[in-house]
């Protein structure tokens, strides 16, 4: 069980602040998740780099080392920036390609995120201890969506921990419990071909939409696809490339609130999480429907 | 009953009971609904014996030297946790489900020996609160009966998620037991079969749980233990979600656990035992450093004995709590009635039809000439007697393994008699060392 | 009037100086920076008047009785959750299950109440002036549920003896909800309430709905609406 939160800046002034507008909605929904945190960030795509976000838990992993292989495996540069105990690789063709080469190298590091202007951390702690870790306050860019974790029926661990990256600068976040997810699961990943990282029924959903999307379903398609596929309670957060979208399903137990004025959009489990966003005394606040497809963005 | 000839031979699967089910289900096209916990084997505490005093291990005398039984409840965020003088507590029972008599019984009974009673799905009466020093009570899904006033008057609060017997079922009545004081407690219509919720109505998951806790405490200034009830399903995610929601109290209902009325495969086919529940509980616990330090842990279901409530205690358990047993030591399936369970189709020892009202020891009934059987005096005195001899028993048996506490006792103190035991519990097969699953 | 800023107050406090109120005050408070808190003006008991300037969270006047809240902004989940008597009015939109279980006293929307509302009421009466979410009045047992805008579907699942009027358009009706006649007496009942929630409406404009006692005792043939 957890919080779920997501800021979209329409004005483009205020994309330097998006770190600092989004820190405060993620602390506020520490309650609900405790036992760790992650953000998905969207920043960075005029570079237009493919890069791929890696995690591994010693300090002094050799990131320089790994990115020196990867571009030897690519025939491409791949450049390597540390923050804590993830790193930003950069390089090579496209996003997927620098994910697999990540993939085939064995050192024990693990893929958090790939895309052109996606980048995730997540990590076990408190909300504010995450976000501080990773320097989120001080980060630019157009949106972001975040989640706080309860860990439910899987453990706490850093990859268990959400947003879940599906396929290029695609991620989910989801407060709610599924309940067919481990049937779903075996399914893509024996025939499908999807790789898990973990038990967590998010990463289940999260590869749901990858697949249907693998096939040719564009983001509407396969969350309408997810309401028939997917049982259980959930509320969904998706980031994609120009936004992001949110789902409740047909029952609609678990909370959802928006608020939007002509700065921002934005989305949380609770409406306190929005209370501190500029211009919200006079925002439009409202609660997505169930079992209907909102999504925002410039495209 | 005649016995069928020798050569005749009944099918395992197929034996009469299941015979009997089949044909009762085609004439009557409904689930069989019924009352008790589940009547079916399953590992249990039998499987466990305690390691006595040895050469290594001293044991403490009897009466001179003290073995305490004393547990507070609830001593995380509460200003007035509870004070036990005994570890043993009387389960939720709704007024609906019991007659007001029984109810006023098992409060003169707990009040005896210094323990509490739980209020259930069906609110408070003034008898209850009036008879019980120590009255917890019931949140449930149905909210049947919920006030303010009386949740200020209480001692704790239950948040009931679920229960043993049925864990994601909600309450059952049915019509013959919803007479006009059920009814206008409940607010509902007289003899229909009430419907009951399976969810809260206002909050679903640990996380708006935690925000349910918080609005409790405010209602009822931070004074009062709140505990969270699960059935046991999974039991070490819902203990380690529960404390993490806010709970003070944990309490774990093993499938055993007891019901008033609902279907019998629920009854029989859902949850797990009390013997892994608890070790699962307690295993969350200690994971997060609370384990009989700020959370405490009561484990229901099918606790009968002195040996019973011992083990529970040992394999990590603060507390345990009664229902099914507190209703026998009241009066239910007593031989003297012999005749009256024949006239309705039952025998002393089997009855089980709780759910329809006709009780004849007076107690899971709404029926007045029933209920006038039950003296709500003498039956209260007899659970005392029943609950100090639980008391007593494990005493005795802390006392054999030198405990000065029987919160003291520890899983190190058993040893299993199956391996199902030793695998569930996880204490040594005896006479091997061996724990299934862990190696030796 | 006493303003209180949760700004600079804790939850805790402010619900403690409302609580101590004595059985016969007629105290008036605000509330300023409610910041969508939630459990504000909880247990209150006395007849005081609490008015909150801002959006509440969940469950703000949980289990009101006597007092009049009002809420001048949204509210979150279960607003006068289980309340005994008293005025509830929320000038903005309510989340879900708004006026959950609710034993008396009225509770006001003047916006839209999201899903669930009312559900399992057992006396409680709520006039929403918008329209309500699905699975509204689910599992009613007591009371009157008005709604001047549309109810999603569901509407009066399982429902008992509560009574649903609605002016606007309905959706799938829930399992054993019917729509009944309206008689003189709903339309007196109609206006009755919405004077009392202080807005206006035309009664002979709205629908009736109330249970079809189907499901009072189990017959097997209902089995597809278990």
């Amino acid at each position: 069980m957890c919080g779920i939160v997501g800021l979209y800046l329409k004005n483009p002034e205020l994309r330097g602040e998006l770190g600092a507008l989004f820190s405060p909605m993620l602390i506020e929904m520490s309650g609900r998740g405790p036992d760790s945190a992650g953000i998905a960030v969207y920043r960075g795509e005029e570079e237009g780099a493919a890069k791929v976000v890696a995690y591994h838990p010693d300090l002094d992993f050799g990131w320089q080392a790994l990115a020196g292989e990867l571009a030897d495996a690519l025939g491409a540069p791949v450049s390597a920036t540390q923050v804590a105990n993830h790193a930003i690789l950069a390089g090579g063709a496209s996003p997927m390609v620098l994910r697999d080469a990540v993939f085939a190298q064995s050192a024990g590091v693990r893929v958090m995120s790939a895309g052109r202007s996606l980048e995730i951390y997540k990590d076990i702690g408190l909300p504010k201890d995450v976000l501080q870790r990773f320097l989120v306050q001080g980060m630019a860019g157009s949106h972001a969506v975040g989640h706080t974790r309860m860990a439910t029926e899987s453990a706490v661990s850093t990859e268990g921990a959400h947003p879940f990256n599906t396929g290029d600068d695609l991620c989910l976040v989801h407060n709610g419990s599924l309940s067919n997810h481990n049937g779903l699961r075996e399914w893509l990943a024996t025939h499908k071909g999807i790789p898990f990282q973990t038990d967590n029924d998010s990463e289940v959903a999260a590869a749901y939409l990858t697949w249907r999307l693998s096939e040719g379903a564009n983001l509407a398609e396969a969350l309408e696809a997810a309401l028939v596929d997917l049982d259980g309670f959930y509320t969904f957060a998706i980031g994609t490339k120009d936004g992001f979208a949110v789902l409740r399903d047909p029952i609609a137990c678990k909370p959802a609130v928006m608020a939007e004025t002509d700065d921002w959009v934005a989305m949380a489990s609770e409406f306190r999480a929005l209370a501190g966003l500029p211009g919200i005394e006079t925002a439009t606040v409202w609660e997505p429907r169930p079992a209907t497809v909102y999504a925002w963005g410039r495209a | 009953m005649t016995k069928p000839a020798p050569h005749l031979r009944e099918s395992h699967l197929f034996d009469r009971a299941a015979i009997h089910e089949i044909q009762r289900a085609a004439n009557e096209g409904i689930y069989r609904i019924r009352g008790f916990g589940a009547k079916r084997a399953v590992p249990h505490f039998d499987d466990l014996v305690f390691l006595g005093a040895s050469m290594s291990r001293y044991p403490l005398e009897g009466y001179r030297e003290r073995c305490d039984t004393d547990v507070v409840l609830g001593s995380r965020f509460a200003k007035k946790p509870l004070h036990l003088q005994i570890p043993i507590t009387i389960a939720g029972m709704s007024f609906g489900s019991l007659s007001a008599r029984a109810k006023e019984a098992l409060g003169r009974g707990a009040n005896e020996v210094g323990t509490s009673t739980t209020t259930g799905d069906g609110g408070m009466t003034d008898e209850e609160r009036g008879h019980s020093n120590q009255l917890v009570y019931q949140l449930l899904p149905s909210r049947y009966g919920m006030n303010p006033d009386h949740l200020r008057k209480a001692d704790a609060i239950e948040v009931v998620v679920g229960q043993g017997a049925k864990p994601g079922g909600g309450g059952m009545l049915l019509g013959q037991k919803i007479t006009k004081r059920v009814a206008e407690m409940r607010t509902l219509p007289e003899d229909i079969d009430q419907r009951s919720a399976c969810r809260h109505p206002d909050w679903t998951g640990p996380d708006d749980l935690e925000i349910k806790i918080e609005e409790l405490r405010e209602l009822t200034g931070w004074e009062k233990p709140i505990y969270v009830k699960v059935g046991a399903t999974r039991t070490y995610y819902d203990t380690l979600l529960a404390v993490k929601s806010g709970a003070d109290v944990v309490v774990v209902d093993g499938m055993q656990g007891g019901t008033a009325a609902t279907q019998e495969c629920f009854i029989e086919h859902v949850g797990i035992p009390t013997l892994p529940a608890v070790r699962l509980a307690a295993d969350a616990l200690k994971e997060l450093g609370v384990h009989r330090r700020g959370v405490q842990l009561i484990v229901s279901g099918g606790i009968r004995t002195g040996a019973d409530v011992a083990k529970a205690i040992a394999l990590g358990a603060d507390a345990v709590s009664i229902g099914t047993a507190a209703l026998i030591a009241l009066g239910d399936n007593r031989p003297d009635l012999e005749d009256e369970y024949e006239k309705i189709g039952t025998a002393a020892g089997f009855y089980e039809d709780w759910q329809a009202g006709n009780d004849p020891a007076g107690i899971t009934t709404q029926n007045p000439e029933l209920e006038k059987r039950l003296d709500p005096v003498k039956a209260g005195h007899r659970l005392a007697n029943y609950l100090r001899v639980l008391t007593l028993e494990a005493q005795t048996l802390a006392r054999a393994c030198g405990k000065s506490h029987i919160h003291h006792l520890e899983p190190e103190d058993l040893q299993a008699l199956t391996i199902e035991a030793a695998a569930m519990a996880r204490v040594p097969l005896a006479g091997t060392g061996w724990i299934p699953g862990q190696g030796f | 009037m006493d303003a209180i800023d949760l700004a600079t107050t804790t939850t805790r406090d402010l619900n403690a100086r409302l609580q101590a109120e004595a059985p016969r005050s007629n105290a008036a408070y605000e509330v300023l920076h409610p910041g969508g808190r939630h459990a504000l003006a909880c247990g209150l008991t006395a007849p005081i008047a609490v008015t909150l300037r801002g959006h509440v969270g969940y469950y703000c006047a949980g289990m009101n009785q006597n007092a009049t809240v009002t809420v001048e902004g949204n509210a979150g989940v279960g607003v006068a959750e289980n309340m005994m008597s008293g005025l509830v009015r929320v000038k903005g939109d309510a989340s879900q299950s708004a006026g959950a279980t609710g034993h008396g006293g009225l509770l006001v929307i003047e916006g839209s109440a999201s899903a669930r509302c009312g559900i399992s009421m057992k006396g409680i009466d709520i006039v929403v002036k918008g329209s309500v979410g699905h699975n509204s009045a689910f599992m009613a047992q007591a009371g009157r549920l008005v709604v001047c805008g549309d109810a999603e579907d569901g509407l009066g699942d399982s429902l008992y003896e509560a009574v649903i009027y609605v002016a606007g358009k309905t959706g799938k009706l829930g399992a054993d909800c019917e729509e009944q006649e309206m008689t003189e007496d709903d339309r007196k009942t109609v206006a009755e309430l919405l004077a009392r929630a202080g807005l206006t409406g035309d009664p002979a404009s709205f629908r009736r709905f109330g249970s079809a006692r189907q499901l009072y005792n189990f017959k097997i043939d209902n089995v597809g609406s278990y």
